[in-house]
């Protein structure tokens, strides 16, 4: 046996220090962002003559558009990161801002408002109304799903369904309109904007750094294990349920202030447009995995091709076609260079 | 020469091929991860009819070496050969053509599915029709594990077997493969003896036949029982091969670590206190009835028994994972109520689980999340927010006393090796600083010089008044550690021993009574 070697061959020390976390996955993503936006300034150049970025008028009503996206998209990532899906929140964006647009009417037609006797209210019945109705609808899913062990699509797909049912009952159908200008400030300007941005640090934060983002993150990693580490699995569920409503309550008011109307088919889809923006952003839908900063920028693409697409006057059937493409080729493009990473390996 | 497989097995079957001196060699093999040099110009040899064991600390290289051999990673450089013949293995599925199955380190079954579907998997016998013919599938897995005298029904979902039944499933699914060569990662490490013996009596059998064995194992007396020749590595180098009968313990651990190690189990008396844990006629309808014990402060209660005998039941009762039938528990002389691994966590209980994959670890999760997670409900958290620096130094010393071999500690656990992993789970639960720790197989899967730190580690707990309850197969291990021994048998507790009347001989008569 040969022990001089042995004795050259120092026992290291295993750990050397904590290290470094590693260079951010939404890198990869936020080239695909600058990628697409460059083809639209090509493309303009090309086809007629004009900038696509250097305009910021196009860019403001851009961003304005996927904010309210951006809002619900940051309540689903953190349903998504744990293992659940949120389908419920278009539907809730429609409900809520029928709620919240009923409690916010002037007097200037009273016989044409939901409530006669309850209008020019101070703005915050109808938010605080349409947030807590938001935050009711999730605290339903959250518990169904927790309490009684169905899968979140069928407890959300529920929701879904019903919410929007709600949403037409209420005025049989009818938009509410007429609006307090206390309430449609939300929708002015860059509010919505602000907002969106103050609820993507918040949350950011809260994932990143709180007991409440840590215990989401073991969830979605593994229950089982979670479980026995002591979480409890059942009110951590109910709680980012909750607050996954609570953010589609904000949308919902959000969309009525900025239409200064409401209407039941308010919100179609925008559950699968969040959904999407938190999955390009590099949320797995497995679970575990998933950061506010990558759906950020998963919405801005999403803004960026809508905006895109108006710009280069696309018919609005090619915009569809195009968008699939779009979403399926930037996951590709992320889950390739993830393995890319790793055949290197 | 590089042959395609399909070209091999025609070649093989024709035996053309001259009898080489080694049925499998790899030389130079070299593979690097992100941050890790996992094995470095590294040779291996395996001769036909012999059983060759691996080993080495945890992290060495042992299992990414044989997946190397069992087309899982490519390596960065190096040859295989084949019977003499230069293979490329792309995939598992080209090694298993070339006649290379492995059993792997975690098990790798699809719970959903019964026990004969999880072994003929991609190769379902057909009906004339073209459909799975379950039939004779279940007369296939029958006749196997007839062979292999394995008492499992084909038809039983793999998520109703234990632990130890799910690794018997997996070595049948090997050996069905009929291979030339069978890759063993750490079999032994969910099972007890009896199933042990067993499992060696099968080797035996496939030796016979001319099959080529790898055998990865932390435990030495299996590598003497077992082994013809043992290969050591360390830090992903290769130190040399030797016949086993030409070795001793000691050299085996001196190439694997390097420095000596002597004392195996630190076992020192330690003031023993007042009751802290009382449990009385604890029950779980169908699975153990009528569980009474006491464990003190400062005591380490050792639990024996064979597989099926509810050692691991009773601890996941008493964390509340499956909350008791009847019974009481009582922590300080208090009645408690635990039907939720939230309250246990909360009376200052630690549960260190038999499963790493199903209920330990976070894979996904990086090696800090991982050890932070069950501390959280009362340290290092200030207004919800996590101390994270705090967290971070914690860790890093946890890391380090328990020699955790990873490139820092924001590795996600997946890419950490076997033992490391569980060196993890085991920090995570050391950082919740417990009253009552429950060990459910701690050192599984842990090389000998970290098995004595964390032998010492438990000790250290028990000197300051921590309450333990150790389940282990290893009888060394619970002679050795306990002060009290506990032995269960079919649901049932047969006896206790004192360390004074323990040994190998009445622990086995109390287990199989
Ligand atoms: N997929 C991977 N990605 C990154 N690092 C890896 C990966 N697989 C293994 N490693 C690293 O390579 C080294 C060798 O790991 P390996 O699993 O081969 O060890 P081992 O000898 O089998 O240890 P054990 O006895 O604990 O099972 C370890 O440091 C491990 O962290
Ligand atoms: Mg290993």
């Amino acid at each position: 046996m040969n022990t001089d070697m042995l004795d050259k061959q120092a026992v290291t020390a295993p750990v050397a220090g904590i290290g470094k976390r590693r260079l951010p996955p939404e890198l990869s993503i936020f080239i695909v962002l600058i990628g697409i936006a460059l083809l639209f300034e090509l493309v303009g150049w090309l086809a007629i003559g004009q900038s696509f970025l250097l305009n910021t008028a196009r860019l403001k009503i851009m961003i304005l558009q996927v904010s309210v996206i951006g809002i619900i998209s940051v309540g689903v990532t953190q349903v998504i990161i744990t293992s659940g899906i949120d389908l419920s929140s278009g539907s809730l964006v429609g409900m809520t801002a029928m709620l919240a647009a009923s409690l916010a009417q002037t007097s200037q037609f009273v016989d044409r408002a939901v409530y006669p006797s309850l209008v020019d209210l101070p703005f915050v019945v109808p938010v605080v109304v349409g947030l807590a109705a938001g935050l009711l609808a999730g605290v339903v899913n959250g518990t169904l799903i927790a309490k009684t062990g169905i899968p979140p699509f069928i407890a959300t797909l529920g929701m879904f369904v019903s919410a929007r049912g709600i949403a037409k009952w209420y005025t049989k159908g009818q938009p509410v309109s007429f609006l307090s200008d206390g309430f449609t400030f939300f929708g002015s300007g860059l509010v919505p904007v602000v907002i969106f941005l103050v609820v993507a640090v918040i949350f950011h934060i809260l994932l990143r750094y709180t007991r409440y983002g840590k215990f989401t993150y073991a969830i979605g990693s593994n229950m089982q294990a979670a479980r026995v580490s002591g979480i409890n699995i059942q009110a951590h569920l109910i709680k980012v349920y909750a607050v996954a409503g609570l953010l589609a309550g904000l949308a919902g008011v959000l969309t009525a202030a900025r239409a200064q109307t409401a209407q039941a088919g308010m919100g179609v889809g925008y559950e699968f447009d969040a959904i999407t923006a938190a999955v390009i952003g590099g949320t797995s839908l497995a679970g575990g995995v998933g950061r506010i900063t990558g759906t950020v920028i998963g919405t801005l693409i999403l803004g960026v091709m809508l905006s895109g697409f108006t710009f280069l006057r696309i018919d609005a059937y090619y915009q569809e076609i195009i968008k699939g493409v779009i979403i399926v080729g930037a996951v590709i493009t992320d889950v390739y260079r993830q393995n890319k990473k790793k055949k290197k390996v | 020469m590089v042959l395609s497989p399909s070209t091999m097995a025609a070649v093989r079957k024709s035996g053309a091929i001259p009898n080489a001196e080694f049925l499998l060699t790899a030389e130079g093999i070299r593979k690097e991860f992100p941050g890790v040099l996992a094995l470095d110009d590294v040779q291996f040899h395996l001769k036909r009819g012999t059983v060759h064991a691996l080993m080495g600390e945890n992290g060495a290289g042992k299992s990414t070496l044989m997946k190397i051999l069992a087309g899982i990673y490519h390596p960065d450089q190096g040859e295989i050969r084949m019977k003499g013949v230069d293979i490329r293995l792309e995939s598992p599925l080209d090694a298993l053509e070339n006649g290379i199955a492995m059993i792997h380190q975690e098990l790798n079954l699809m719970p959903f599915m019964t026990v004969a579907e999880n072994i003929w998997i991609r190769r379902e016998p057909k009906s004339r029709y073209g459909l799975v013919d379950h039939a004779e599938m279940n007369r296939k897995t029958a006749e196997l594990f007839e062979r292999l005298n394995i008492p499992i029904d084909p038809r039983a979902e793999v998520r109703d077997l234990s632990v130890a039944n799910r690794q018997m499933v997996e070595i049948a699914k090997a050996i069905s493969y009929e291979s030339d060569v069978l890759i063993m990662d750490e079999p032994t490490s969910a099972i007890t003896e009896r199933e042990v013996e067993h499992l060696f009596h099968i080797i035996r059998d496939l030796k016979a036949q001319g099959l080529g064995i790898v055998y990865i194992t932390h435990k030495m007396s299996e590598l003497f029982e077992v082994a013809d020749e043992v290969s050591v590595f360390r830090d992903g180098r290769y130190v040399g091969t030797h016949a086993s009968s030409e070795v001793t313990r000691d050299d085996i651990i001196r190439m694997m670590v390097g420095r000596e190690i002597t004392q195996m189990f630190p076992k020192e008396e330690v003031p023993i206190g007042d009751v802290v844990l009382s449990v009385r006629n604890l029950t779980l309808d169908g699975v153990f009835r009528d569980v009474s014990f006491d464990v003190r402060a400062g005591e380490i209660l050792g639990v024996a028994g064979l597989v099926g005998s509810g050692r691991s039941n009773v601890a996941e009762t008493l964390f509340g994972v499956t909350p008791a039938s009847s019974g009481s528990i009582a922590i300080d002389g208090k009645q408690v109520k635990i039907d939720r691994p939230v309250e246990a966590i909360r009376h200052h209980m630690a549960f260190l689980t038999e499963d790493r994959r199903d209920t330990g670890c976070l894979l996904i999760l990086d090696v800090m999340d991982n050890m932070q997670v069950a501390s959280l409900h009362d340290q290092f958290v200030r207004g919800g927010f996590v101390d994270e620096k705090a967290v971070a130094r914690v860790c890093r010393d946890m890391a380090g006393k328990l020699r955790i071999k990873t490139p820092n500690l924001y590795e996600r656990v997946e890419n950490l090796s076997g033992g490391n992993q569980q060196k993890v789970l085991i920090g995570r639960w050391l950082l919740t600083n417990p009253r009552i720790l429950i060990l459910d197989e701690p050192t599984r899967g842990i090389d000998v010089g970290a098995k004595a730190e964390i032998h010492r580690l438990v000790t250290d707990l028990a000197r300051t008044g921590v309450a333990v309850i150790m389940i282990s197969s290893e009888l060394p291990e619970v002679l050795g550690m306990s002060d009290r021994i506990m032995v269960m048998h079919e649901g049932r507790v047969t006896g206790f021993l004192d360390r004074a009347e323990a040994d190998q001989v009445s622990v086995m008569d109390l287990a199989a009574r």
